[in-house]
């Protein structure tokens, strides 16, 4: 089986994002790593993989930096790496959708696994655009799969229920928690990684279609109230809770 | 998440690799080990359902050869690794440090081909579990009078006597025992399955609960020839075992320092005594200045040990400095971190304690802090004050 996985790297998760005096996003004290809905995508590649033989490509988008979320799926056990070089990871998902699928469609993949959303910026748009630029279905939020000959069955997280789906190979598939429990790197395969050649390939970008005019902080949050320390504040509480945060 | 202790730009000092291997051990023990290490050092259990996950990641038998199914790393990430799994708890790095250096390193060691062919590779994907046993009831600093003894028969070795205070002991399913035989104290692997070999668990303990410790008894017990290993002969050969574990344990202690380290800053930040944090008074802040300064300093020593150890110029007398210092600076760090932490600093809620008690075995096991010193002592001056 050929499969293929489109991972971003992304700040870690308990990043405190600093913006700069043009609002931009400060990355020099950024720790970056490689996003941790991918990690299911790779996850599931590999035991695919050694259920039925075959080959796990990764292929990322971005700068020189994107290389260390590179390594950290080679050191799962990916066997090669393709890099699309890049200044920046575009900001308008649709550009690197496109230089995606012209990478992709160069593979010949039976499947193609990435993350529901990269945890950044939070589009979700990925398996949505990937699947319609190669013309192949694309199931996203997968929380289990089954792949028979041609055929895939995925159950995917819908509100209130699980929904269940069939389609025919090759397939995009957008990798939601639950789907498994990613392993640990290796040594041996930490040591292997470094070994394997990234594939840096040029490739030109579309204009982006979207602009992002500033990013600005959270709104501070308001401070709390505390309205008792005894039984005797809970008529209040519910008062409060009622009428004034409407949430009872 | 713990993110470790870069003060002096240490990072710097790793490959990318070595730094791999650091965060993936870390993260392993932050999301896999630290939520439930309370409840196991309670219990007082080591969590035998780790084990496979300490094989597949490779940390049994890091710097053993990959053809016997073992990992094939350097000794500075093999000290990079047990740091992390000591900043977890000393237990869990204890396992790992006697699976590896106390059983795998002697059979690779000293071992036959077909002894390494048959144990290695089930060692290191964690199916069998090893103990190693060198400490008796009436001889533990100084080993080399030992009781243990085997008598020759027609194919094999009878074995008597008893081992005790040793890791692993009834979760073993191999022992590595050194015994004095007419020739001198030999290696022999002794199946825990066999006929007149017991264990028994030493209850009670106060330190590395999350640890397994018991006796070894043999009484007739049956060993065949080819169970001894053939390349160890004289006290010199368990010496070099230990000095493989004490590394580890010089790098793991710094973890447990840095663990202790971490917990404390934090809660000195955020608790408010006299109008201000903690961490803004001059005590604190000493305290806190004076395990930095240790950390950097065990951090520095455990990185020039491990370049050493791996162009193989690590000599005996470098090794007990390292364990001695850094086991006694990680001690008294905890001591010094827990107090920061009041009263809370004495609950299951911190880990700090946990550490403080742990580092006491650690501080007598694998030789005593002042039998490095007399070691140390004894390479410095030229004269013995112990042997
Ligand atoms: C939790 C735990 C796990 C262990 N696991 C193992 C294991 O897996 N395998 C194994 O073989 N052993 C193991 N040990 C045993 C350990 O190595 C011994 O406890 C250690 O060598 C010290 O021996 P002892 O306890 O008999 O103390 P002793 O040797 O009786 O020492 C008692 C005190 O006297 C001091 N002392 C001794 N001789 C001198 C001297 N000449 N000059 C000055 N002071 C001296 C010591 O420093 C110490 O302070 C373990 C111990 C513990 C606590
Ligand atoms: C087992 C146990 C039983 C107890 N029993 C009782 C009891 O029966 N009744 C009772 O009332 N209390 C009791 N206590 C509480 C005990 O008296 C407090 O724990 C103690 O006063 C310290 O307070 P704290 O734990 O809040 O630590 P904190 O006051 O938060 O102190 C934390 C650290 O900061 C240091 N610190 C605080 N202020 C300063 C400063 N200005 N300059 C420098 N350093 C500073 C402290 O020395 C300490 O190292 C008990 C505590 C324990 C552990």
């Amino acid at each position: 089986m050929n499969i293929a996985v489109c991972i971003k790297q992304t700040p870690d998760t308990e990043t405190r994002i600093k913006l700069t005096e043009a609002k931009t996003v400060d990355e020099s004290d950024i720790n970056f790593i490689l996003n941790p809905y991918d990690e299911f995508a790779v996850e599931e590649a590999l035991k695919l993989r050694e259920k039925f033989d075959g080959e796990v490509t990764v292929i990322s988008l971005g700068p020189d930096r994107v290389n260390s979320a590179i390594r950290s799926a080679l050191a799962m056990g990916a066997d090669k790496a393709v890099r699309i070089k890049a200044e920046n990871i575009p900001t308008d998902p649709n550009v690197t959708a496109g230089a995606l699928a012209t990478e992709l469609q160069k593979g010949n993949y039976d499947l193609i696994f990435l993350g529901k959303q990269a945890i950044d910026d939070d589009h979700a748009q990925m398996p949505a655009l990937l699947g319609a630029k190669l013309g192949i279905p694309a199931i996203s939020v997968v929380v289990k799969l089954e792949v028979e000959g041609d055929k895939l069955t995925a159950e995917r997280e819908i509100d209130g229920a699980h929904e269940i789906i069939e389609c025919s190979l090759p397939a995009v598939i957008g990798a939601q928690r639950g789907l498994n429990e990613p392993r640990y790197a290796s040594l041996k395969g930490i040591m292997k990684a470094k070994k394997i050649q990234i594939n840096e390939i040029d490739a030109e970008l579309s204009a982006d279609q979207l602009q992002v005019v500033e990013f600005n902080y959270p709104p501070e949050k308001s401070p709390g109230k505390i309205v008792g320390d005894s039984a005797d504040a809970v008529p209040e509480l519910l008062r409060l809770l009622h009428e004034e945060a409407k949430v009872i | 998440m713990f993110k470790g202790f870069n003060f002096f730009s240490t990072d710097e000092l790793l490959s990318e690799e070595e730094r791999m291997v650091r965060d993936t051990v870390r993260q392993f023990v932050t999301k896999r080990y630290l939520p439930l290490a309370a409840a196991w050092h309670n219990k007082a259990e080591f969590p035998l359902e780790v084990i496979p996950e300490l094989a597949k990641m490779g940390l049994l038998g890091v710097t053993i050869p990959e053809k016997y199914g073992a990992s094939g790393s350097s000794y500075y990430i093999y000290g990079l690794a047990m740091q992390e799994l000591e900043r977890g708890d000393s237990g869990l790095r204890s396992f790992a440090s006697v699976q590896g250096s106390l059983v795998m390193f002697p059979i690779y060691r000293y071992g036959s081909e077909a002894q390494k062919q048959k144990w290695l590779p089930q060692l290191a994907s964690g199916n069998k579990i090893g103990c190693f046993g060198l400490t008796e009831p009436d001889h533990g600093s100084d080993p080399g009078g030992m009781r243990t003894t085997p008598r020759k028969t027609e194919k094999g070795w009878l074995l008597n006597g008893s081992k005790m205070w040793i890791t692993n002991a009834t979760i073993a399913h191999i022992a590595v025992v050194c015994a004095q035989t007419d020739e001198g104290i030999r290696g022999f692997l002794v199946e825990t399955d066999r006929k007149g070999f017991s264990q028994n668990e030493i209850k009670g303990k106060y330190s590395l609960r999350a640890s397994n410790t018991g006796e070894l008894i043999f009484e007739d017990c049956f060993v065949p020839d080819e169970n001894r290993l053939p390349e160890a002969k004289g006290l010199s050969a368990p010496l070099s075992c230990l000095n493989e574990a004490r590394y580890g344990i010089a790098w793991g202690a710094t973890g447990a320092a840095m663990a202790c380290y971490n917990e404390a800053l934090k809660y000195a930040k955020s608790r408010i005594q006299f109008g201000k944090p903690i961490a803004a008074f001059q005590l604190t802040q000493h305290k806190l200045v004076e395990i930095a300064s240790e950390i950097v300093k065990a951090q520095l020593l455990n990185h020039q040990l491990g370049r050493l150890k791996d162009a193989g110029n690590a000599k005996y007398y470098h090794i007990s400095m390292a364990k001695r210092n850094n086991v006694h600076q990680a001690l008294k760090a905890a001591r010094s971190a827990r107090t920061i932490l009041g009263a809370n600093g004495i609950t299951d809620e911190y880990q700090t304690v946990r550490h403080l008690l742990n580092l006491e075995s650690v501080y007598t096991y694998e030789g005593t802090h002042d039998i490095h010193t007399l070691i140390v002592g004894e390479y410095l001056t030229g004269s013995s004050a112990f042997r």
